[in-house]
C-alpha cells in the first residue's frame, strides 16, 4: 500500500493528517503490517491534552502490544468509535477508514518535526537489511 | 478439532456419588436457619456427576497437557527447569503441609524458622539488606518494589517531584504495567546496537523527577549489560532508585550479586530461578529485596529472631503494610528452600554456569541456520529470528512445527525490539542430548521451510488441537462456561 502523499509521518510509523482546524491520525500500512492482526484499540479520552511525541494510545494484535505516539501536540476532539469495535479496519484501511481519532493541533510548527510521505519512504527503506 | 466436554456438559440432574455418612458429635443446625434467606442460593449451577466422571474427566485432561516433565521446555524469560521432587517432598511433610496460617507464633516456630533462614539465604544470593517473602508472584513483586520506592521518597518529601519511572525499550511487559499501577509515568529508554541500555539516551532521560531505573540484567535479550556500574552512577546522582527485574536471575545465581552491581531493590522469581513448578498458572512467590535505606518501607509483618524464639514483628510505622494475606505462598517458600540447601553455595554457582554454557552451546550451534539478533556472547538465553527464511516461513510456523516433535515451543515474537523473535532458554537441567535433539529438530524444520513450506506453514499436525485462530479467540473470546439457552 503506498504511503498517501498529504500525509505526514512519524519515525514510531504514525501518520496525521491537516484538515483546516482539525488534524486526524492514525498508524501506517507498514505499522499494520509489522503488528500483524489488530485485536484492540485503546484510545484517549475526547478532551485529553497531550504533547508531541507523548504517548498517547495503545494497539494490541495478538503477537504484541504497542504505544501510539502523538504526531503533534493537541488536544482530542473525536475518537474513532469504529475501530474500537472493528479493529482490523486498522489492518484493512490504515491511512483512511482505520484513523484513530481526531484532535485539535496546537502548534503547526511541529509538523517540521515530522516526514513528508517521500521521506518516509526512504525510511522505511532503510529499515530494511 | 476432537471433541473435549466441560465438566459441566458432563453434568446429568440428580447425579452423585454415594457419601460416607459422618457421625457427628456436635449439635446440628438446619442451613435455613443458620443462614438468612436473602442469601441462600434456589439454584447453585454446579456440574452434577459421579466420581467416576470427574477422575475420567481430568485425567483426560493432564494427559493432553505438556510440562517440563515430559520433556523439553525452551521458553525464554521463563526459566522453565526441571524441578527436583525431593522439593515436593519436603513441602508435602505434615509440619508444612498440613500447618495453618491461623497457628499461633508459638506453634508455627518451624515455618517461621523456615522463613528467617530463606529470607537470610535470599539477602545473601543477592546482597540485599532484608526481603519480604509475601508477594505472590514475580509482577506482584514488582509492584511491591514500586510501592517500596514511592513510599520511600514520600517519606523524603519527594513524592510528588518523583513521578517518572525509566525502563529500557527490552524491558518485561509488566515493568511499565508495575509503574503505571503505581500512578508514575513511564518513559522508555533506548537499547544501542549491542542490546545494552544507551547511556546518552539514559543519561538526557535522567533527572531528579525520575523516582526509579527499572532494569533487567541479563537483559531479555540473554545480554549482560557491561555498564552495569555505569548506569547505576548515572540513576544515583540524580537521586533515583535502581531496580532489578530478578527474573534472569538464573544466568548468575551464585556468581554475580545483584546488590553488588548498584541494584537498590531486587523481586525474586522463586518459581523460576528456585525451582518450583510453574506454568500452569503458579502459585508463584516473589520475594522483594532491597538495600538498608528501604528496609522500613518493605510489608509487614516480618520475621525476626528474638533469642532463640521466632516472632512476626507488626510493629513498622512506615511498612507499606499487607500485600498478601498471612505469609505468601508458604508452599512455594518450603520448596525453594529445600532447594537451595539440597545445592549449596556450590551448587547454585554451577546452576547459573551451567544455564549459561547451555545456551551458548545452543546459540553456537543454530546461529549457523537461523539469523542471531545479537552477536555477542549471551546468558541464559539468547534470541533468534525469522530473517531469511525461506518462502516467508514465519517464527509462529517454526514454533507450531516444533510440537509436531513433542518439543514445547521457545517464547515467540519477545522481546519487542527483534521482529519476529524466537527466544531460547535451554536451563542448566537438560543434558547434551536433550540440547542435540532439539537443535536437530531446528535444523530440520529450517529444511522443510525449503523444501516443503507447506508442510511447516500448516504445522502442527500431530497434536490433538492443529493450529488455533489466535486472532478469533482475542477478537471475540469466549471467557466462561453459560448454560445452553442463557
Amino acid at each position: 500500500m503506498e504511503n498517501p502523499r498529504e500525509l505526514r509521518y512519524t519515525k514510531e510509523h504514525e501518520w496525521v493528517k491537516i484538515e483546516g482546524d482539525t488534524a486526524t491520525m492514525g498508524i501506517s500500512d507498514y505499522a499494520q503490517h509489522a503488528l500483524t492482526d489488530i485485536v484492540y484499540v485503546e484510545l484517549p479520552k475526547e478532551g485529553r491534552e497531550f504533547k508531541q511525541f507523548e504517548s498517547i494510545a495503545v494497539v494490541e494484535s495478538v503477537k504484541s502490544v504497542s504505544d501510539v505516539y502523538a504526531p503533534l501536540s493537541g488536544k482530542v476532539t473525536e475518537l474513532n468509535k469504529a475501530v474500537t469495535e472493528k479493529p482490523e479496519l486498522v489492518n484493512k484501511e490504515p491511512f483512511t477508514a482505520g484513523w484513530l481519532f481526531r484532535f485539535k493541533a496546537k502548534d503547526l510548527n511541529e509538523l517540521n518535526n515530522l516526514m513528508t510521505a517521500e521521506q518516509y519512504d526512504a525510511y522505511l527503506a532503510s529499515l530494511k537489511h | 478439532m476432537s471433541d473435549v466436554k466441560l465438566i459441566y456438559e458432563r453434568s446429568v440432574p440428580g447425579r452423585t456419588s454415594n457419601h460416607i455418612t459422618l457421625k457427628v458429635d456436635v449439635p446440628l443446625t438446619e442451613v435455613k436457619q443458620a443462614i438468612p434467606a436473602k442469601y441462600l442460593r434456589k439454584e447453585l449451577g454446579l456440574p452434577e456427576v459421579n466420581e467416576v466422571d470427574v477422575i475420567r474427566h481430568y485425567i483426560g485432561l493432564s494427559k493432553l497437557n505438556y510440562g517440563v516433565d515430559n520433556g523439553f521446555y525452551p521458553l525464554g524469560s521463563c526459566t522453565m527447569k526441571y524441578n527436583p521432587k525431593v522439593n515436593d517432598a519436603m513441602a508435602a511433610l505434615p509440619g508444612h503441609g498440613l500447618i495453618h496460617p491461623m497457628q499461633p507464633v508459638e506453634m508455627s516456630q518451624g515455618a517461621l524458622q523456615l522463613m528467617y533462614e530463606l529470607e537470610k539465604d535470599l539477602a545473601e544470593i543477592t546482597g540485599m539488606a532484608r526481603l519480604t517473602l509475601q508477594p505472590a508472584a514475580g509482577a506482584h513483586g514488582e509492584l511491591t518494589g514500586i510501592m517500596t520506592a514511592k513510599k520511600y521518597f514520600e517519606h523524603k518529601g519527594e513524592g510528588v517531584q518523583r513521578n517518572t519511572v525509566l525502563e529500557p525499550d527490552s524491558s518485561h511487559g509488566t515493568n511499565p504495567a508495575s509503574a503505571n499501577m503505581c500512578g508514575f509515568k513511564v518513559v522508555e529508554v533506548k537499547s544501542n546496537k549491542n542490546g545494552s541500555v544507551d547511556l546518552d539516551d539514559l543519561r538526557a532521560k535522567m533527572s531528579e523527577n525520575v523516582a526509579v531505573f527499572m532494569l533487567t540484567n541479563p537483559n531479555t535479550l540473554g545480554l549482560f549489560d557491561p555498564t552495569i556500574e555505569e548506569i547505576a552512577k548515572i540513576v544515583h546522582a540524580k537521586g533515583g532508585l535502581m531496580y532489578c527485574d530478578g527474573a534472569n536471575l538464573n544466568a548468575n545465581v551464585g556468581i554475580v550479586r545483584p546488590g553488588d552491581l548498584g541494584f537498590d531493590i531486587i523481586q525474586l522469581n522463586l518459581h523460576k530461578t528456585f525451582s518450583t513448578p510453574h506454568g500452569g498458572g503458579g502459585p508463584g512467590s516473589g520475594p522483594v529485596g532491597v538495600k538498608s535505606h528501604l528496609v522500613p518501607f518493605l510489608p509487614k509483618p516480618s520475621v525476626e529472631k528474638v533469642g532463640e524464639k521466632y516472632t512476626l514483628d507488626y510493629n513498622k510505622p512506615h511498612s507499606i503494610g499487607r500485600v498478601k494475606a498471612f505469609q505468601g505462598n508458604y508452599g512455594i517458600l518450603s520448596r525453594a528452600y529445600t532447594y537451595i540447601k539440597s545445592l549449596g553455595r556450590e551448587g547454585l554457582r554451577k546452576v547459573g554456569e551451567n544455564a549459561v554454557l547451555n545456551a551458548n552451546y545452543m546459540m553456537a550451534r543454530l546461529r549457523k541456520h537461523y539469523h542471531l539478533a545479537y552477536d555477542r556472547v549471551c546468558q541464559h538465553e539468547f534470541v533468534l529470528s525469522d530473517e531469511g527464511m525461506p518462502n516467508g516461513v514465519t517464527t509462529m510456523d517454526i514454533a507450531k512445527r516444533l510440537l509436531d516433535y513433542g518439543f514445547h515451543s521457545p517464547t515467540i515474537y519477545f522481546p519487542l525490539i527483534v521482529h519476529g523473535a524466537i527466544m531460547i532458554e535451554p536451563t542448566e537441567t537438560e543434558s547434551k542430548q536433550t540440547l542435540d535433539a532439539f537443535i536437530e529438530t531446528m535444523v530440520r524444520i529450517h529444511g522443510e521451510a525449503q523444501s516443503n513450506p507447506g508442510l511447516v506453514k500448516g504445522a502442527p499436525h500431530t497434536t490433538f488441537v492443529k493450529r488455533l485462530d489466535a486472532v478469533k479467540a482475542a477478537r471475540e473470546p469466549v471467557l466462561r462456561w453459560q448454560p445452553p439457552g442463557k
